[in-house]
């Protein structure tokens, strides 16, 4: 087991917002964690990456427990995250947004980071015809690729991602997904949190369905995809869900940072 | 040249204000007493090198090395206290997810304490500083009076703010500096220490405020417990005049304000300097909040 999460409950303030989540994931597996809006998916990622404090509960790494450990430790631990809404800094350089990636792998210069870039820039060349580019600049898609890049430079054993498909095309976000299952190919374990319910089980081995703040169904994607409560659920229109909202150009690295609006 | 003489110890201190605003949203009212601590570290070390009131101005080597010496002992005096004044009073209140009012308010309690801990142990009368340098003429430009300290000044104060810049621009620690500032939490996922950041930005902070003490020392020769209000509020204001959060824009508003300041005294009387000072810093509030850069530290790119 290289990650185990066992009846983590999360309070803000007084809400509990995870009411007891356990849910495991094997090395080299894809798991996908899929829910509604406010099922807490992102709240589940947010605690494993250490972001936010659990009640009670505990969550190990490794058979190591992290909970309660700083974020950047849980980082060189190999646990890396691609946060909800991208989280590129507006104001870095493509470049200096992958630096920034490896910077748990304290203070190597850029040659030791050659081959993680070569890496990165193989699996989308968008970024390195991009690289002096300001990461504000680009468009939804890119900066989609550049925070999965930016996790993978960090050498991580496992990613956590948090809706790699939000706000962009269904062609856009095939595309990402295959680039997702090379990932994994190449022996990075991946927990994958979607509101594009369809999509997320076609990729993943394995897969948790969360309401409001508790895990209501495991089992193997291929069956939940088939599920019919989980169809009328989830997936009612939902693999169109990403289309219409163009491929969100205009967005900054938008997460409540009002400068991150305003870009050079 | 007293503009930008002014301008450049302004914008030494604003960039103190600038920093820790960048990472943590925090106007630190107390950078004033930090820039205090400095002014008074650089009398103590003159005094400890044996210089008294009176005595003759040094010149050459003498000179340079008790200057680089009292600045580097003002610098570590305020860089000091700036990363204490964190841990004792701002991380605590930050584990607790304190309202940022809170913090404000301790800003302003713990500017006090200095002043008043610092009245009582040196008394509230100006102090008066050896004259380290002499201060001659050396040309005049366009009517402005060229003269030693004040070329001093501004270059040592120019040279440490391009030091500054290079820092957050290049180094690994500046730019988990400007991550921490644009993206706290994803600076977090990227393995930035927070809390080391934090720390650094008040360190750095300090350090500038301290070469500034000197830098004030050598040019006002006075140091007294309330010294660092003034400076600092304009100081502050510099910071705004720029877009707080932008360490060019602290460098442009120090240097602006000071030669605003300079010729609204100029054309009014010198009685009018600070009330014209912070008639900049209310228009500016009221026209342009985020300053003439904008703000973002972490949008000072190389």
């Amino acid at each position: 087991m290289l990650l185990e999460l066992e009846d983590v409950r999360v309070h803000y303030g007084k809400v509990e917002a995870l009411k007891g989540v356990s849910l495991q994931v094997d090395e080299g597996e894809i798991v996908t964690l899929v829910g509604g809006n406010g099922a807490g998916k992102t709240t589940t990622l947010k605690t494993i990456s250490g972001l936010r404090p659990v009640t009670s509960g505990s969550v190990r790494f490794d058979d190591r427990p992290i909970s309660g450990l700083a974020p950047y430790r849980i980082v060189r631990l190999g646990l890396c995250q691609s946060p909800e809404g991208r989280g590129v800094f507006p104001g870095m350089t493509v470049m200096e947004n992958l630096e920034m990636g490896a910077y748990a792998r304290s203070g190597r210069g850029r040659p030791a980071l050659r081959p993680d870039l070569e890496r990165v820039f193989g699996l989308f060349p968008r970024l390195a015809e991009r690289r002096n580019q300001a990461g504000g600049t680009l468009s939804g898609g890119e900066q989609q690729m550049l925070a999965i890049g930016r996790a993978l430079m960090a050498r991580p054993r496992m990613v956590l991602l948090d809706e790699p498909s939000m706000g962009l095309a269904t062609m856009l976000v095939t595309q990402i997904f295959d680039i997702l299952a090379e990932i994994n190919r190449q022996g990075t374990t991946l927990l994958l949190v979607e509101q594009n319910a369809a999509q997320a089980l076609r990729l993943a081995h394995r897969a948790y369905v969360l309401e409001t703040g508790r895990v209501v169904r495991s089992a193997a994607a291929a069956d939940l995809l088939d599920d019919e409560s989980v169809k009328s659920a989830y997936l009612g229109g939902d693999v169109e869900a990403g289309v219409g909202e163009g491929d969100g150009d205009a967005e900054g690295g938008g997460d409540g940072d009002p400068s991150a609006s305003s870009v050079p | 040249m007293d503009g930008l003489t002014l301008g450049a110890i302004y914008a030494l201190i604003a960039l103190g204000y600038t920093l820790v605003y960048g990472v943590l949203r925090l106007i630190n009212f107390a950078h004033s007493e930090i820039f205090m601590i400095g002014v008074f570290a650089s009398l103590f070390a003159v005094h400890a090198l044996g210089i008294d009131v009176g005595d003759p101005a040094k010149t050459g080597f003498v000179l340079a090395a008790s200057l680089i010496v009292v600045m580097v002992v003002a610098m570590l005096a305020s860089g000091v206290t700036a990363v204490v004044m964190e841990r004792v009073a701002y991380r605590p209140l930050r584990r607790r997810g304190a309202p940022r009012l809170a913090a404000l308010i301790t800003a302003v309690g713990i500017s006090l304490f200095l002043q008043e801990l610092f009245a009582i142990r040196y008394g509230r009368e100006v102090l008066g500083f050896p004259r380290l340098m002499e201060k001659r003429q050396l040309f005049e430009l366009w009517g402005a009076n060229v003269r030693t300290d004040k070329v001093l000044v501004l270059v040592s104060a120019l040279l440490l703010m391009l030091a500054l810049d290079r820092f957050v621009a290049r180094s690994r620690l500046g730019r988990g500096i400007r991550a921490t500032a644009q993206d706290s939490e994803t600076a977090a996922l990227m393995g930035v220490n927070i809390d080391r950041v934090i720390m650094l930005t008040f360190l750095l902070g300090g350090l500038l405020a301290g070469a500034a003490g000197t830098l004030y020392g050598l040019f006002f020769e006075a140091a007294r417990y309330n010294i660092g209000f003034l400076p600092g509020i304009k100081a502050f204001t510099a910071a705004v005049l720029g877009g707080i959060g932008n360490i060019r824009g602290a460098l442009a508003g120090g240097l602006l304000l000071g030669l605003l300041e300079n010729w609204g005294s100029a054309v009014l009387g010198g009685e009018w300097k600070d009330v014209f000072a912070f008639t900049v810093l209310v228009l500016v509030l009221m026209f342009r909040p985020t300053g003439l850069l904008g703000e973002s530290l972490g949008r000072a790119r190389a």
